[in-house]
């Protein structure tokens, strides 16, 4: 934690603590913007492999400015790296790899989280354009679907519900969620809280949480370093 | 059998008016930005083809390639995963004017669509959008107690894609993430228009290295130092 904000955790610090649980040999998919910085805090000493839904297994970070091969993106469409092993392939095969249970891990962002593991992250309604992308692909194909995101909207609404108010992306689809407060599983249709920021109230937490959060088991400290 | 054509021009001279064209890359990795721009120069020239259908995984970025079809107006509807990018003014104002449809598919059921377009699978179940409002309307079954949505296949009059290495039987190699849906796109339309960075001849490609065979392809059109969509918009291009 910052030493001027130590009521909640940075995106970075979202990110980092996420990354933690990734398992060396896992497979990987990182949701654009927000998600993808989850690479950047892989614990040293685990061969992760991340897959980018356009056609890419095992890429690496952005080359330096200048040496950009537009044929090479990720699925942001930021320009990204080969590492040794890496693989191409086309769309179908790509989402072969997400719908058929072969990945291990996603991580994605969300509007709103629902305590049944329902997921809301990409329409805010009716208003512009719509666009899906391949989240919708992507809850219902890793093995585990995580979120990582603020723990209330920039108005302070709750982001973590009973039910999800905007359209869906998936229905039962997220098991953990990583906020800027605390780590919540989904379990059973409710939230069980696993860990929290040490500096704020259990009662505090609760009231910035759109549904109850279940204490079932030890709650331990999120600890997260300056980053 | 010799599948190559001349020019761009000529490759695309059979579009015709409300014809379904599915357009390869992913954003601007695999857009094939010379077949786009000789498509255009029809249209302003002769006002045909209009009301055209396309299938690609975006709505174009900035002014050239398939924002610019959009721009000049040959666009009646779109189908796509994600109409949005760097810049997609063209494609919104038109949008939100109500001047063009747009048919939303998540992307992976667009690929698999197309796949089963290409495969002769009318129809299929995937777990993507069941109990969103992109299932409304659709058949949904439950498989080994899980639910699906039904998806149909899509199929094209004409496909435009974007290679690497080509010969004259139309089998080709892609260039990196630019793969993306070239391979899916000749199998799922009824011509299959290639334009390739260098046309080599039959036998240079090794056999195990072919990414789509020939049999999927109609015609394949050299385009050296093919233009790169990202590149255009960085230097502010626009077409036509």
């Amino acid at each position: 934690m910052t030493a001027s904000d130590d009521t909640k955790l940075s995106n970075a610090q979202i990110a980092w603590r996420a990354a933690q649980d990734i398992a060396d040999g896992a497979y990987v998919n990182l949701g654009i913007g927000f998600p993808e910085m989850v690479a950047r805090y892989q614990p040293a000493g685990r061969e992760v492999i991340y897959h980018t839904e356009n056609g890419i297994l095992d890429f690496g970070q952005e080359p330096p400015a200048g040496e950009e091969d537009w044929d090479l993106i990720n699925a942001g469409k930021k320009a990204v790296t080969l590492k040794p092993g890496s693989a191409f392939f086309h769309h179908a095969d790509s989402f072969a790899m997400v719908r058929g249970g072969h990945l291990d891990v996603a991580i994605l962002g969300a509007y709103q989280v629902a305590q049944n593991g329902d997921l809301a992250n990409w329409s805010v309604g009716a208003k512009g354009v719509p666009a899906v992308g391949g989240a919708m692909d992507l809850v219902h194909g890793a093995k585990r679907v995580a979120v990582i995101t603020e723990h209330v909207t920039k108005s302070g609404e709750p982001k973590l519900l009973d039910r999800c108010t905007l359209p869906l992306t998936g229905v039962g689809c997220v098991t953990r969620v990583y906020t800027s407060l605390a780590v919540v599983d989904i379990e059973g249709g409710r939230f069980v809280l696993r860990e929290k920021l040490p500096t704020i109230t259990l009662e505090k937490l609760q009231s910035l949480t759109g549904a109850e959060l279940v204490i079932a088991g030890p709650v331990a400290d999120l600890i997260v370093p300056e980053l | 059998m010799d599948k190559t054509i001349a020019t761009p021009a000529e490759a695309v001279a059979d579009i015709g008016d409300n014809a379904t064209v599915m357009i390869g890359g992913f954003g601007g990795s695999g857009a094939p930005i010379e077949l786009i721009h000789a498509l255009i120069d029809r249209f302003v020239k002769t006002g045909s083809p209009r009301n055209l259908t396309v299938v690609n995984n975006n709505a174009g970025n900035g002014h050239v390639g398939l924002a610019a079809m959009i721009e000049v107006g040959m666009v009646g509807k779109l189908i796509c995963s994600f109409p949005r990018s760097a810049d997609p003014r063209v494609f919104t104002q038109k949008y939100l004017a109500g001047d063009i449809a747009l048919e939303l598919v998540p992307q992976g059921t667009l690929a698999e669509r197309i796949r089963a377009g290409g495969a002769g699978i009318p129809a299929f179940y995937t777990p993507t959008s069941y109990g969103t409002e992109l299932a409304n309307g659709k058949p949904t079954a439950e498989f080994d107690g899980r639910p699906y949505v039904q998806e149909r296949w899509l199929k094209a009059d004409f496909a435009l894609v974007k290679a690497h290495l080509g010969d004259r039987l139309g089998n080709l190699t892609y260039n990196k993430a630019a793969r993306n849906f070239g391979p899916l796109m000749c199998t799922a339309a009824r011509h299959a228009i290639v334009q390739v960075s260098q046309l080599v001849p039959p036998g240079t490609i090794d056999p195990e290295h072919v990414v789509t065979p020939g049999i999927f392809v109609s015609r394949v059109v050299e385009v050296t130092n093919p233009a790169q969509e990202e590149l255009l918009n960085r230097a502010g291009a626009t077409y036509p």
